[in-house]
């Protein structure tokens, strides 16, 4: 028997007509209950979901940073290079550095296994390829500079969620605000810092540090937001130092999520023979 | 004088014309100027520890499969004033430093071919298991770090089996240490029983034949969440003069296995490493040759952790101990000086960044409480812009002695200068 094609079109056209109808319904229904239930949200849960989605967005990731570190009399300094992460158990992950600017540290690679255990410190390597040498670097404090720019090295991997008490102080104008201090005020610059997150995104775009006189000295903004594959990224970020009046800009580019990177890139073999994955 | 100052004008002509040519293509590496001063007359070195225009270019190019890299130094000294080019040495117009080819043949294994740098083991400035060429000279004389070590001319074939990582180097001839002769660093001549230099620049019998004087080097390693262990061995000579020849009076590289292993990773707030290595003498198993160095066994125990920002400390106990002293002691001929049978070495890394890391205070030095001895390098460097780079330090040995490993460097005390712009 021959079918009819106009009626197998109308047929096709109609079900896909419901599909997308579905799909609209669902994704309001979906969005009314979400919000619904970010109304209801813990601090904990909002700066969980905030720290995945700041950190941990995919399985994996891949982005080319160009990190301008421009100081208080306009002097600039620029560093390039390519990050990718690995997200493993347990909230531990792995990311692999690989700078191509400026000319000196050219080829040569960082390469952390961060750790969120309570008490663990993450594992770092840092490899020199003019002397062929894979040097183990002792733990650090984390609020280092990041080689040497105003962002500090928890800025880059995310401060451990365990290290300060949270306080929710308004969900007014999208965003949460919340106020963190650190349960070890000692172990930091800073006597607390407050974090605005976007509700629909859950991304950090602010956050604001205080001194231990009360005083502003810090602001970390997330100034661009993109979505790449799904994911709301953060494709421009500026820490600015009000102490100092120097910032540092870091544009990000190139970035890719879900890409299958083998765990093996981020081990000693890889650190002598960088993969295409971060050469290409 | 006229045709000297020719060569070296037409040295910087070149040079500068090779940085522009460098600028302009995907070529990079760095130019740099270096000075030196000794801080003691020595009658057989020259004033100047250290003067030199260094240009480095350094190409990487992916052809297919193949990585290929090409990394070389071309190099004007006026101290030395010696520019014919001496590749193994380095000294002269090019300082070829690496020139190989690398590929992946199979997902695991890999494979690196030609002139390479080589590296392994944890010791910081110390070296145990790495029985890669060094280069002392360049160390001691205020080069940058980089060039303590020398190229290898080897194949490297890197195979990864899921319990191991297994690095074997094939090196067809040897490939010594860029040794102290004299030329630029005195030392403790035993044959003439002082120190000599450039009056009497040591003449070594260099083991060279191609596929008999060859090397083996193997490492298996495992890093265990992030404890890293390594086995090594070693087929090969001393790397540098480790005996005389009685007829001839040259210094000479007997032969040498070395078999160790090493242990690395976090041990409270910081990072510790232990190595440990037997050094087999091959020529000299029963330790009565006084010509030939003795069997030894090494070790090391090494500690570092950030004191506070930007601030670290890393301490090392280093010990080499001398098989068969008592044969050694009984077979030594009258009038010379014994080395103790165990020779321990200390040694302290202190790191300072200041000015948002553009400024690094550096500070390595050390100390053997048994030959009572020490060398300090104290060096100072500033990043002005991410092209300059200015760096001062300097070198500075003392000793008891006049025949101690650093003791007999004393007259070389120097001071350098550099500024280095990167591209």
């Amino acid at each position: 028997m021959k079918s009819n094609p106009s009626i197998k079109y109308q047929a096709s056209s109609i079900i896909h007509r419901l599909s997308l109808m579905s799909v609209a319904i669902f994704s309001v229904l979906l969005a009314s209950l979400s919000s619904a239930a970010a109304e209801d949200l813990t601090v904990d849960e909002i700066i969980t979901k905030a720290n995945e989605a700041a950190y941990y967005a995919g399985r994996d990731g891949q982005a080319d940073v160009k990190m301008t570190i421009v100081d208080a009399g306009g002097g600039e300094r620029v560093r390039q290079f390519r990050i990718l992460r690995l997200n493993a158990e347990n909230g531990n992950q792995k990311f692999y550095v690989y700078f191509n600017e400026p000319a000196d540290v050219r080829r040569m690679v960082y390469l952390v296994w961060k750790k969120v255990g309570e008490g663990q410190d993450d594992d770092r390597w840092m490899y020199l390829p003019a002397l062929d040498l894979v040097r183990r670097i002792a733990p650090g404090d984390k609020r280092t500079s990041f080689v040497g720019s105003d962002f500090v090295y928890e800025d880059v991997s995310g401060r451990n969620l365990n290290a300060d008490e949270h306080e929710l102080i308004s969900s007014a104008g999208g965003q949460y605000q919340i106020k963190n201090t650190p349960k070890d005020p000692g172990s930091v610059e800073f006597s607390y810092y407050t974090v605005w997150i976007d509700q629909d995104t859950f991304l950090p775009r602010k956050a604001e540090y205080y001194d231990k006189n009360g005083k502003l000295y810090r602001r970390v903004e997330g100034t661009k937001v993109e979505t790449v594959q799904g994911y709301p990224t953060v494709v421009e970020s500026v820490v600015t130092d009000l102490n100092t009046g120097g910032k540092t800009v870091n544009a990000f580019s190139g970035m890719k999520y879900d890409i299958g990177l083998n765990d093996a890139i981020f081990s000693e073999r890889f650190l002598k023979r960088p993969p295409r994955e971060a050469t290409r | 004088m006229r045709i000297k100052m020719m060569k070296r004008y037409i040295f910087i002509a070149v040079f500068v014309l090779a940085a522009g040519v460098a600028q302009a293509a995907d070529v990079h590496g760095f130019a740099d100027v270096r000075a030196g001063l000794r801080m003691q007359n020595d009658p057989n070195q020259d004033d100047e520890s250290l003067g030199e225009l260094r240009l480095q270019l350094d190409v990487m190019e992916y052809a297919g499969p193949l990585t290929l890299q090409l990394r070389s130094d071309f190099l004007y000294d006026w101290v030395l004033d010696e520019h014919d080019i001496d590749l193994e040495t380095g000294e002269g117009a090019i300082d070829l430093r690496e020139a190989n080819v690398s590929a992946s043949p199979v997902s695991w294994a890999d494979v690196k071919a030609g002139r390479q740098i080589l590296t392994w083991g944890t010791g910081d400035l110390l070296f145990i298991n790495d029985m890669f060429p060094k280069d002392w000279n360049s160390f001691f004389i205020g080069r940058d770090e980089e060039y303590l070590k020398a190229p290898s001319d080897a194949v490297k074939v890197s195979l990864f089996p899921s319990w191991a990582n297994i690095d074997l180097v094939y090196t067809p001839r040897f490939d010594h240490d860029r040794f102290i002769t004299g030329d630029r660093i005195s030392f403790w001549n035993a044959g003439l029983g002082a120190r000599s230099g450039q009056d009497a620049v040591a003449d070594a019998d260099i083991p060279d034949e191609w596929f008999d004087d060859d090397e083996i080097s193997i490492r298996v390693s495992r890093n265990m969440k992030g404890y890293e262990l390594a086995l090594y061995g070693y087929e090969g000579f001393w790397k540098s003069p480790s005996g005389s020849d009685m007829e001839s009076g040259r210094a000479i590289f007997p032969r040498l296995g070395v078999y160790g292993s090493s242990l690395r990773g976090q041990l409270m707030k910081g990072i510790a490493n232990l190595e440990a290595g037997y050094y087999d003498s091959r020529d000299d198993r029963d330790g009565d040759d006084p010509f030939v160095h003795n069997s030894e066994a090494r070790l090391l125990a090494g500690y570092q952790q950030e004191l506070m920002r930007d601030l670290t400390l890393a301490v090392q106990y280093y010990v080499e101990l001398m098989m068969d002293y008592g044969e050694y002691e009984d077979s030594l001929p009258e009038g010379m000086d014994a080395a103790d049978e165990n020779r321990h070495v200390l040694t302290l890394r202190l790191t300072q960044q200041l000015l948002s890391q553009n400024l690094m205070l550096s500070f390595f030095a050390y100390w053997s409480p048994s030959d009572e001895d020490g060398y300090l390098r104290p060096s100072v460097s500033y990043k002005a812009s991410d092209e300059w780079k200015f760096t001062a330090g300097g070198n500075f040995f003392m000793g008891r002695d006049d025949h101690t490993f650093f003791g007999q460097f004393e007259d070389n005390n120097n001071i350098y200068l550099s500024a280095r712009y990167s591209f």
